[in-house]
Order: C-alpha cells, then sequence, then structure tokens
C-alpha cells in the first residue's frame, strides 16, 4: 500500500513536472539516434530487422504456398533437399553474415583503444539510486557533479563506468550502446554526440525498489558552451540567500552532501555544488523547482522508496524553504 | 591399419564432434580472458592470440570433420535413409552414424561461430 501510494505520488509529480515550464528531459529512444555509437547500433537494429522480416516473409510465403498453391506431396529425395538447403545451409549462410555484420560494427564503438586518450574523460559510478559524476578534463582539476552528464557536441567523449553497490547498467539510448556498471570493475564505453539535444538515460539493470526511479538527463552542447560552463562548474557557486546555507549545514546535510566552497564535504549523497543548474533533481525523476526540492528533503521515502536519505519533515517547514531555496540557488 | 575397429560398440563417438567443441570453446575464451586480464604473464601480442584461436579452430574443425567422415562410414554412405528404427544391430548402428554425422555438422558451424570475433576484435578492449 505504502509503496503504491509512493510511486503514484512521484509519478504524479513527474507528470506536472513535464506539463511544466522546466525541460525535463524525455528522448529516450535508440531509433532517433543523435550520436556517432548510437547510430551504428541504429543501423544494426534495422539491419537485422529487415533480415528477419525477409526471413519470416518467406518462410510464411512458402507455408501459405505449400497449404494454398502446390498441395502436391514432394518426392522424398527432393524433401530431403529442401531441408538440406533451406533448413541447413541457408540459415548457417544467414546467420554467419548476420554475426559477421555485426562484429565487424564493435571495434567501431569502441574507438578509443586506438587513438590517444581522450580529451573528457567522465567517470559515473552507480549507487542506489543516483549517478555520482566526475569530469576529468585534460586540463584542469576533476570536476563533481551528480544525476546529469554534459557532454560537447562532436567530440568523443570516454566514460569510465563504476558501481558503488550492486550491478547497474548505463545507457543513454539516443548517444551510445549500454554497458553495465559492476561492483570492483571499471569498464569503459565511448559516446560522440552528434546532435545537441537533452537526453534521457535510465538506469538499465534493476538495481532494487527504486531502479525505475534512476534516472539522469544527457545534455549535448555546443563545445564552446561546454567549456564555459565546465569552468563556472569548477568554481563554487555564489549562491542565493546565506541563510539557507547556515541551516543546510545546522541540520548536518552536510554530513553526507557536499557544497563546494562551504564546510559540506559529505561523500554518501549527490554533490550539490551546483545543484540549482540542474534539469532534474532527486535523479532524473523531479523538475528542478523550489516545491520539489522541497517535498524531496520532508520525504524523500515517499518519492524514492529505499533511498539512503532519511526523511526531514521534522524540521520547521519555513527552513526546509530556505534550504529549498538556498539550493535552487546554487549555479 | 584402421583407425577405427569397423564396427563401433560405443557411444563415445557420438560425443567426438561437441566435445571437440566444448574444448575449443574453453580454450578461446579462457585463453582470452586470461591473455586480457594478465598481459604481464605472457610476452605476447594480441595477434598472437588470434593466431592461437585460429590454430585451435583448424585443429577442431579437422577433428570434427574426421568424426563426421567416420559417422558418414558408420551410416552405410548414406545409402539407407532414416528413420532407423528397426530392433536390429545394423540399424542401431546406422542411428548411431546418422546422429553422429548431425552433431558433427552442428559441431562444425558452432567452432566457425565461437571463432569468429577473433576476426574482427584487434585489440583486448575492441
Amino acid at each position: 500500500m505504502g509503496r503504491y501510494f509512493s510511486l503514484s505520488a512521484a509519478s504524479l509529480l513527474l507528470a506536472s513536472g513535464s506539463a511544466g515550464a522546466q525541460s525535463v528531459a524525455s528522448t529516450q529512444s535508440a531509433l532517433e539516434p543523435a550520436g556517432a555509437e548510437a547510430q551504428q547500433v541504429a543501423m544494426l537494429f534495422w539491419v537485422m530487422l529487415s533480415g528477419g522480416a525477409v526471413l519470416w516473409l518467406g518462410v510464411v510465403g512458402l507455408l501459405l504456398h505449400a497449404a494454398l498453391v502446390n498441395r502436391r506431396r514432394l518426392a522424398e529425395k527432393s524433401a530431403s533437399r529442401v531441408i538440406l538447403w533451406g533448413g541447413v545451409v541457408f540459415p548457417s549462410v544467414t546467420l554467419c553474415a548476420l554475426l559477421a555484420y555485426a562484429l565487424w560494427l564493435m571495434p567501431g564503438l569502441r574507438p578509443f583503444a586506438q587513438a590517444s586518450p581522450a580529451a573528457l574523460r567522465i567517470e559515473v559510478t552507480g549507487k542506489q539510486f543516483w549517478w555520482d559524476v566526475v569530469y576529468h578534463p585534460a586540463q584542469g582539476p576533476p570536476v563533481a557533479s551528480a544525476n546529469e552528464i554534459r557532454l560537447p557536441v562532436g567530440e568523443r567523449v570516454e566514460l569510465t563506468l563504476k558501481s558503488a553497490d550492486v550491478i547497474h547498467s548505463f545507457w543513454i539510448p539516443p548517444l551510445g550502446g549500454k554497458m553495465d556498471m559492476i561492483p570492483g570493475r571499471s569498464n569503459r564505453l565511448s559516446i560522440m554526440a552528434t546532435k545537441p539535444g537533452i537526453f534521457r538515460g535510465p538506469c538499465a539493470e534493476y538495481c532494487g525498489t527504486s531502479h525505475a526511479l534512476m534516472a539522469f538527463s544527457a545534455v549535448a552542447m555546443a563545445p564552446e558552451a561546454f567549456r564555459s560552463w565546465l569552468a563556472v562548474q569548477a568554481i563554487p557557486a555564489e549562491g542565493a540567500g546565506a541563510s539557507g546555507g547556515a541551516l543546510f549545514l545546522r541540520h548536518g546535510c552536510g554530513s553526507c552532501h557536499s557544497v563546494a566552497g562551504t564546510d559540506a564535504r559529505g561523500l554518501i549523497g549527490p554533490d550539490l555544488s551546483h545543484v540549482g543548474s540542474r534539469a532534474t533533481v532527486a535523479a532524473g525523476i523531479l523538475p528542478n523547482t523550489e516545491d520539489a526540492v522541497a517535498r524531496f528533503i520532508a520525504r524523500p521515502d515517499l518519492i524514492k522508496p529505499g533511498s539512503s536519505m532519511p526523511a526531514f519533515d521534522m524540521l520547521p517547514p519555513d527552513d526546509i524553504r530556505a534550504i529549498a531555496a538556498w539550493l535552487r540557488g546554487l549555479r | 591399419m584402421r583407425l577405427v575397429p569397423k564396427q563401433i560398440e560405443t557411444l563415445w563417438t557420438l560425443f567426438t564432434a561437441p566435445v571437440v567443441w566444448a574444448a575449443h570453446f574453453l580454450v578461446c575464451y579462457i585463453g582470452a580472458a586470461i591473455y586480457c586480464a594478465k598481459p604481464e604473464l605472457v610476452e605476447l601480442s594480441f595477434s598472437a592470440v588470434r593466431a592461437g584461436i585460429a590454430a585451435a579452430t583448424v585443429i577442431a574443425l579437422s577433428l570434427i570433420a574426421l568424426s563426421a567422415w567416420l559417422a558418414w562410414q558408420q551410416w552405410g554412405f548414406g545409402t539407407d535413409d532414416p528413420p532407423h528404427d528397426d530392433p536390429t544391430r545394423r540399424d542401431r548402428t546406422l542411428f548411431q552414424g546418422f546422429a553422429t554425422l548431425l552433431l558433427s555438422g552442428l559441431s562444425f558451424i558452432a567452432v566457425i561461430f565461437t571463432a569468429l570475433p577473433a576476426l574482427f576484435l584487434t585489440e583486448c578492449i575492441r
């Protein structure tokens, strides 16, 4: 009962978010590729689908032919020949060709083996039920973020994929292939966005109660815009309404969350240094509005069952409002 | 000298081809996995691994082809058509020969499918 209520509450929030002015990432189709790798995956899908369709039509055509047109029995010899060529040789050769085509595509999906290290490496760690993101640019210090990934259009980015607890799976369908995040391992994935846009990335491997509520937005932007955005992310946000910041620290939020430029240095929950600039909060499920942030602080267990964050509805509502306003101002 | 006795009364010939397929599969996958996990163990390039897989594939295909030829022989070179379901020694032998021949064909294709990635993958990570 409780879970049912909380899930419907979350979907209501989700619906109200997408109806609002906030841009909630929604494009999540592998059939509308906006990246070089996704283009190849989509091509593979269409080739396999066409091959399957031709085979299906052939088999059904033969069936209809045998049932309606030519109902004469075949001689045993020619029947054996039909089985040998149509049932053994043809499928073996066709499957071999389709398999070879899929294997031939593989090196192109992992181009980083050949090139010099990618100009930008992004380390993403899956956690129940959110994404820890660290940018490693070629120059400059690493930049911490969470639940949102930004990429420069036209530049190849290498992703290092890890997990802190259980197996998750990283997938931005319009940009590239799917790759598991396995505890104790670090997997590599290559992505090159070819069109700007905001895309939704879901967790693609069941990881616990709130698996379906674990998502992120991927923002492909012009390279110059990306670089200035990254430069802003590397320095602490100025913040608005310092009272909210003081309350954030006083109520202990800093023991789990980090906010650059403050005493909040917790590493258990998502980094909130620039949370105000993200399209969504709570790992892709809520619009980034003051109201949504306040509701999440009060009852995260209702919005995201099973999350590690405790409910803070014992705080005075005005304090929650002030903290939410302060977080929204961290841009 | 005969390679195998004319009258084969063991089920083992039936399993030869699938066992070769299994052995080839393990050699390819375990070999590549160990090489890629611990490249410092052996001073070899990935081309050597691919050459090794190619050699294992040639050996496996030859053994399966031999098994198929022996099965064809046991089946009487296809003079009788299946089903061989009479309760006679002759039909039992023919049935075993035919089944072995089909299993050899399956194993032959499976070995090719197992080895096919090595034709396209040029490095451990791609």
